[in-house]
């Protein structure tokens, strides 16, 4: 019934646990006194799932930072550098090339979303294109993407929780129950207060780590050169460097179509539009950078568990178990604790995500179309819960393997809404239904070349004489991009009718003067 | 909230003609194009995939990709600052 990846065998440490405990404790206090910060009527999407839009720079900052780097990130990124060695690190180029490109695009549809109440992509899409059908694909995508995240977060608290000793599946329940009901009591407002917590331990942990733990293994030259020796040694050979072209193709692929895919994610795309402006959303795209520095960091923790002769049986224990070698028990505590708290505030951003955009897209779009600003927090609430049940039902009964290969065409699939969202953002030209068809295409594409690689990240494709070894999520956004741009000059050229669009250029102006726009059913905004 | 002056450079670039305002009193998007520098540095392995030259016993492959955490960080400060609203 437990997770089969998990097998290492922990003591129990009393000190650490205890640690631990106090610290959960602290943050679900917080989770519950959130519904009474900037104090609102919940019942209101805006307000429940967006924190009314009035985050400001700094908590926006804090909770973008907690959102995008999860418990899984800091267990998994590490994990890879630590089996692989260089391959992994391309999560350093793909957090370095996120924020210029999420600059440029983000204020923009955090402007348009705000001119005309939108509260997920999809339900920017739904009126950028008068196509229901379209929002619909949209919002399945991304749901379907959420989902295995979700569970990996469950991943991450179980791997630390094992690693302090505390066996079966019970803790982890506890846990997400407290989550799903803070979330569903506070909405946005919980993560988004949690996120402040998370971040400063993880801040502390990972400076304290990368000060403490290079002097006990001789310093970083040492812990290179051990690296260096190590990889080669692996079952899957690794390098230091990345040396033969087909590694490189993968690094800088994987890297691009990563930072590609994260601000399409729906959690990413949440944080962003709670933001009280345009100007806010900039601002914070010129401060995140300092996130990136810090993943590059928590890798580097794969290359000091090697330093230090951590020999797990599975990789993503070497950085648990490196941080249980060097450090005394209670800061053992604190550093779990911030990991474990680094899996609430995604699963928690990332469960309103995926019921925001059931409730306008699915409920109000399919089902009750007169749905009430009252009966769309409500649906919302409930399906939050609903989408936590069963992230927790996937980790208790399936084996982790699944939810790791989900996760990974979950970004893939995600990578094909691309098309609707972004280009959107730039041009109504393209055709709803060439939208379709290429959304269609490359769904299928990175599906099946996925599944013949047994989900590894890449796919060796035969192209004109050359084999090219490159990200599969890249290969399906091609072929998605070549049938949507092709049918859409057949689908003109023929005539085929295109629905409407709802917006009007002076919408998508992120440079504007901070505007105040009224949110229509909005109670007022409190002083 | 960020109260960040000017940099006295960035007042100068923007008397460049490229650069003024576009029509609806804006400040111009051409900025934007300094945050391609960031892609270009790093879409390319072979620049970066090497050992040497170290710094204090980091092979280059590793500074060289940290370097660019921080030039990126001040290029997308800089645009943030040059295309702000007064």
């Amino acid at each position: 019934m437990t997770v089969a990846l998990i097998t290492e065998a922990h003591k129990t440490n009393a000190t650490a646990l205890t640690v631990f405990v106090v610290l959960f404790l602290l943050v679900t206090v917080l989770g519950f006194v959130a519904v009474r910060w900037r104090q609102a009527k919940l019942d209101h999407l805006d307000e429940w799932g967006l924190g009314g839009r009035k985050f400001g720079t700094v908590i926006t900052w804090f909770l973008l930072g907690g959102d995008l780097y999860t418990a899984y990130t800091f267990i998994a990124v590490p994990a890879l550098v630590f089996g692989t060695g260089a391959i992994g690190f391309f999560a350093l180029p793909y957090t370095v090339m996120i924020y210029p490109i999420a600059f440029v695009i983000m204020p923009r549809l955090w402007s348009v979303c705000r001119a005309h109440g939108f509260v997920t992509p999809a339900d920017f899409v739904r009126g950028r294109y008068a196509s229901r059908e379209l929002g619909l694909l949209v919002a399945l995508t991304g749901i379907l993407a959420t989902m295995p995240y979700i569970a990996l977060q469950l991943v991450g608290m179980q791997i630390v929780l094992g690693a302090l000793g505390v066996s079966g599946d019970w803790p982890l329940v506890i846990a997400f129950v407290i989550l799903a009901a803070y979330t569903y009591q506070s909405g946005l407002r919980a993560p988004a207060l949690i996120a402040i917590v998370k971040d400063t331990l993880i801040y502390v942990t990972i400076i304290v780590a990368v000060i403490y733990i290079p002097s006990k293994i001789g310093g970083l030259g040492a812990m290179f050169d051990a690296a260096e020796k190590a990889l080669p040694t692996r079952p899957k050979p690794g390098a230091l460097i990345p040396g033969v072209a087909d590694a490189q193709v993968a690094y800088a692929t994987l890297a691009f179509g990563s930072a590609l895919a994260l601000f399409l994610y729906p959690h990413a795309i949440t944080a962003v539009l709670s933001a009280k402006s345009a100007q806010t959303v900039r601002r914070n795209t010129a401060l995140l950078p300092a996130y990136s520095f810090l993943l590059g960091l928590i890798a580097l923790l794969g290359y000091m568990a090697i330093a230090r002769g951590i020999n797990p049986s599975n990789p993503n224990f070497a950085v648990p178990d490196l941080f249980l070698n060097v450090f005394p028990s209670w800061f053992v505590g604190f550093a779990f604790a911030a990991i474990a708290i680094g899996a609430l505030v995604p699963a928690a951003v990332m469960s309103i995500a995926a019921a925001n955009l059931f409730t306008r897209s699915i409920y109000k779009g399919y089902l009750r179309s007169g749905a009430s600003h009252g009966d769309e927090a409500r649906i919302a609430k409930i399906v939050s819960l609903l989408v936590k049940v069963g992230a927790l039902v996937i980790i208790l009964t399936l084996p982790t393997k699944y939810a790791i290969e989900l996760q990974l065409l979950g970004g893939v699939w995600i990578l094909q809404t691309l098309p609707a969202i972004v280009i959107g953002l730039y041009t109504r030209w393209l055709h709803r239904w060439a939208l379709v068809a290429g959304w269609a295409v490359g769904m299928t594409v990175g599906t099946l070349m996925a599944a013949s690689q047994d989900f590894a990240p890449t796919y060796p494709l035969e192209l004109l004489g050359t084999k090219i070894n490159a990200y599969t999520g890249i290969f399906a956004l091609a072929a998605n991009l070549v049938v949507t741009l092709v049918l859409t000059l057949v689908l003109r050229a023929a005539g085929v009718r295109d629905a409407g669009d709802e917006t009007q250029a002076e919408d998508f102006d992120e440079l504007a003067e901070d505007a105040v726009y009224p949110v229509p059913g909005a109670p007022a905004p409190a002083a | 909230m960020l109260s960040v002056q000017r940099p006295r450079f960035i007042c100068a670039l923007r008397g460049h003609q490229l650069l003024r305002m576009n029509g609806n009193g804006h400040p111009s998007r051409w900025w934007y194009a300094l945050l391609a520098l960031p892609l270009l540095g790093l879409l390319y392995p072979p620049l970066y995939a090497t050992r040497d030259p170290e710094l204090a016993g980091i092979p280059f492959f590793y500074w060289y990709q940290f370097a660019w955490v921080i030039v990126t960080a001040v290029l997308t400060l800089v645009v943030y600052l040059a295309t702000r609203q007064r």
